[in-house]
């Protein structure tokens, strides 16, 4: 099987760096690993090459994640690839608003590796 | 009558009594989720203010307006970054007002999603970190302010929420 290969998208690096780990504390074998520290960036690394899963924050500078979803949906390279929110807003309107768009699922901050893996796990299992 | 503003006073909502333990509980959970960290309550005395070089501060606006603030010293921000990031040894300087930023916008997430009526009409701004000595924090927030002092490997840790009225 093809090792995943995984953007996440979010303001903090800290928590990029930390989103990555619980990925593979969760016992996730990933491929290449990217970041993105807002839309703008993230759409750019979309540009550059398919990825087989997204992980986007919301509340971010520049271009937030819930634009970022709504011009991702639209790039062809994008067609497929899950996208999931990790997210402090516990905001139903903006997880609903981000799942109408075409975001997979959630994740609130502070989350365990444990969730992340019951999260993303089944996303991945459909590549296989 | 201003209807606009008529509807936002009956949309606004007001700090009780339960706020302060939701708060505290608020801060704990993090900790513990995302440094597997107990925190101690500190009992803080009325005159004490909170004190360290270090602060995050989130915003909210909404039917609740105001500031979340986390304060302590350089050195509890580097240990819960480090603590945070997994790490061995020295954290990147960098990545230290980035972790108490995070946490910042963690709790407040954390405690806006604890009161129901919060959870869907607040929003949160992107942290910001001030760090030095030689300030005071002066809040312009005319409201409550609720603070939470806890305890952090034997280091206090002050978390505020200064609530504009
Ligand atoms: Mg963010």
């Amino acid at each position: 099987m093809k090792r995943p290969r995984v953007l996440i998208v979010d303001d903090s690096s800290v928590m990029r760096k930390i989103i990555e780990r619980s990925l593979r504390q969760a016992g996730l074998d990933l491929g290449e690993v990217v970041e993105a520290g807002n839309g703008i960036e993230a759409l750019a690394a979309v540009r550059g090459g398919v990825f087989d899963l997204i992980l986007s924050d919301i509340n971010m500078p520049g271009m937030d994640g819930i634009e970022f979803l709504r011009q991702l949906v639209t790039l062809e390279e994008a067609k497929g690839t899950p996208v999931v929110m990790v997210t402090t807003e516990g905001s139903e309107t903006r997880v609903v608003e981000a799942l109408s768009i075409g975001a997979k699922g959630y994740i609130r901050k502070p989350f365990t590796p444990d969730q992340i893996k019951e999260r993303v796990s089944p996303l991945l299992e459909v590549m296989r | 009558m201003n209807p606009a503003l008529d509807s936002k006073i009956q949309n606004s909502v007001r700090p009780d009594a339960t706020w302060e333990p939701m708060l505290e509980c608020a801060v704990k959970e993090v900790f513990q989720i995302m440094l597997q960290a107990e925190l101690t309550t500190i009992a803080k005395t009325a005159e004490e203010v909170s004190a360290g070089d270090t602060t995050a501060m989130v915003g909210l606006a909404g039917s609740l307006c105001g500031v979340m603030s986390i304060r302590c010293s350089s050195q509890t921000a580097e240990s819960v970054a480090g603590r945070m990031l997994g790490s061995v040894g020295a954290v990147n300087p960098s990545e230290v007002p980035d972790a108490l930023a995070e946490i910042c916008n963690m709790v407040a997430g954390n405690f806006k999603s604890k009161i129901t009526r919060l959870a869907d009409n607040c929003m949160l701004s992107v942290p910001t970190v001030i760090r030095g000595e030689d300030y005071e924090m002066v809040t312009i927030a005319d409201g409550e302010q609720i603070v939470v002092c806890v305890g952090y490997e034997h280091s206090p840790i002050w978390v505020t929420l200064a609530v504009h009225s």
